[in-house]
């Protein structure tokens, strides 16, 4: 078969020439970081450490990382490389926990946004004769704006739907008839459902293919997606510290998620002795930066976790892939001793029959010991007068759980509809016991 | 002679019951039966009631989980020893009865036994055979 590609001369670059370019583009960087960002001739100084000792990409690992505590400590344009009068967007990410987290952009660092979501889109076969529907959030959010830049690049006609109204949402769908989407997976759901509460097929819509991402979801939740709204779903990967959405992107093999490794470079580390693991290894990911003006990050630690894969794609890319990433070292949880990923609880979900792909995980302490629950809802089809088979349904999510986790979880079948719908990241955490430690 | 009882899906929850009594109570329906089987965490609440259709509608609009499940409604003497006989038929003749509840008639001296059996159409012919009175939809309008 053939690959649809945005930009297949980038895209299929020979490594060689790929690894000189990083090099250039990596000594540029950090040339330009040490004289225009006091925060990092700083750290270089501390380091003793001299912009010509960069010689190449090889000696990324001398360079120091980047936190975002660093981004909050320079709240709110501390770490930026040029003058205000050169930047011409602002975004920021959603500070649950302090500070936000404020990115800027200059014209061409735009450029850069589209063109790497114009290749993420490109590469699930958009092209100019498509609709674009975009269901991410509009404003300081960059997946609105990230995922509209890319549709208007690439040419097509873009619909900034935004998030929430899932009726208008549907409105649109039917009567605007967008062959393309992007929202979280777990909005997509939300969609589905509709759908089938309405009687609406999925056939009567345009839709061919989806961008889905903002948060960490499962091949069985893409397969849920997949069957349900008849079309491929695509994984994307970014964040806003990086330039938002498009850092990474599947091709039509959806096996793994390539890197835009000529403007980004990854590293995966070891969290705790912060050295490179070997392909293969799963690691927290970090990146580079090389290319963008107004705010280059080194190093930036994304506390995202995931894995470079071996081995080239049939696609024909150069570019290194990223196995979808699991989940984040901060959504992670320490359940009595065992580290637990909601996205291993979805993937328990989704294989079984009678539930619905909703669920909400609830961790308490009682006395010195953590409880996990997991409220799980019963699809209206499978419920049944017989309470034997309903305790059956939750006895058998129990032992699934188990034998998962390693660790036993306290399965409480809720009705339908009862669990919250997200229309953009969905929280399925409730960590009750972070409220009474001090 | 089969009859039709409505079964509701509950949480364990403060007023989940109520909820139910409430949507049946505003759209003018009358619970001739109910009965509640809980396990821990949540409760199947089974009803016979006199509009089956309307109710089944109200219930579902208001977002409720329903199912209709086919029972047996037993007219049986109002005095001891009236219900053994029932049972021993449905003993001898390997008739599972899954649950079962109660109600007196407001129509006469009877007694209403609902009666879920694993074998619901053998149960039923054994019972009609047998003499004993079945009671039809109809006969719950009242």
């Amino acid at each position: 078969m053939s690959y649809h590609m945005y930009n297949i001369e980038a895209e299929t670059m020979p490594r060689e020439e790929l690894i000189k370019l990083q090099s250039e583009r990596l000594c540029a960087m950090v040339k330009r970081i040490y004289e225009k960002v006091p925060f990092y001739k700083e750290k270089f100084d501390e380091l003793g450490l001299k912009p010509e000792d960069i010689r190449s990409i090889d000696d990324i690992a001398k360079l120091p990382f980047t936190n975002k505590q660093d981004l909050r400590d320079n709240y709110p344009f501390g770490l930026f490389a040029v003058p205000m009068d050169e930047v011409v967007r602002i975004h920021a990410s959603s500070g649950t926990t302090g500070k936000q987290t404020v990115v800027g952009y200059t014209r061409n660092d735009l450029a850069l946004w589209g063109e790497v979501m114009a290749r993420t889109l490109g590469a699930g076969g958009v092209t100019s004769s498509d609709i674009g529907h975009i269901s991410y959030g509009y404003g300081l959010f960059t997946g609105g704006m990230g995922g509209n830049l890319g549709s208007e690049t690439v040419g097509c006609a873009t619909i900034p739907a935004s998030t929430g109204n899932t009726r208008r949402q549907v409105t649109i769908l039917q009567d605007f008839k967008p062959t393309f989407i992007l929202m979280t997976p777990s909005y997509a759901l939300t969609i589905a459902e509709y759908l089938e509460q309405n009687g609406i097929p999925a056939e009567t819509l345009s839709l061919k293919c989806g961008f889905f991402g903002a948060e960490p979801w499962t091949e069985e939740m893409r397969g849920e997606i997949q069957q349900r709204l008849g079309i491929k779903a695509y994984d994307i990967y970014g964040l806003s510290e990086v330039i938002g959405p498009g850092v990474a992107y599947e091709c039509e093999c959806q096996n793994g998620l390539h890197v835009n490794e000529d403007h980004f470079y990854i590293e995966i580390i070891d969290p705790e002795t912060l050295q490179p693991v070997p392909d293969g290894t799963e690691g927290e990911i970090v990146f580079t930066c090389m290319t963008k003006e107004a705010l280059p990050l080194l190093r930036y630690r994304t506390h995202d976790i995931g894995m470079r894969m071996q081995g080239a794609c049939s696609c024909g890319r150069t570019f290194v892939r990223l196995a979808k990433p699991s989940g984040r070292t901060d959504d992670m949880l320490i359940i009595r001793g065992v580290n637990v990923f909601p996205s291993q609880i979805e993937s328990v979900l989704m294989n079984m029959e009678g539930i619905a792909p909703f669920f909400q995980m609830i961790v308490e302490r009682e006395g010195n010991l953590d409880k996990l629950t997991v409220l799980v809802e019963l699809t209206e089809e499978a419920f049944t007068d017989e309470v034997r088979k309903l305790e059956s349904i939750t006895k058998c999510v129990t032992e699934n759980i188990h034998s998962v986790l390693g660790i036993s979880a306290k399965v409480k079948l809720v009705e339908p509809r009862s669990i919250e719908r997200f229309e953009g990241k969905a929280k399925r955490v409730i960590d009750k016991r972070k409220q009474i430690s001090f | 002679m089969i009859l039709k009882q409505i079964s509701v899906f509950v949480e364990n929850r403060y007023g989940a019951i109520r909820d139910i009594t409430k949507i049946l109570a505003d759209a003018g329906i009358n619970i001739r039966a109910l009965s509640v089987a809980d396990t821990t965490d949540f409760g199947v609440v089974r009803m016979i009631v006199d509009k089956r259709k309307p109710a089944l509608k109200a219930l579902r609009e208001n977002g409720m989980t329903v199912k209709e499940t086919d029972v047996i409604a037993l007219v049986s003497d109002d005095r001891p020893g009236s219900l053994y006989k029932a049972l021993c038929l449905l003993a001898e003749n390997e008739i599972l009865v899954e649950y079962s509840y109660g109600f007196v008639s407001p129509m006469g001296d009877d007694a209403i036994i609902i009666l879920k059996c694993d074998d619901m159409q053998k149960a039923l012919s054994c019972l009609t055979e047998s003499g004993f009175k079945l009671l039809t939809a109809e006969d719950v309008k009242f």
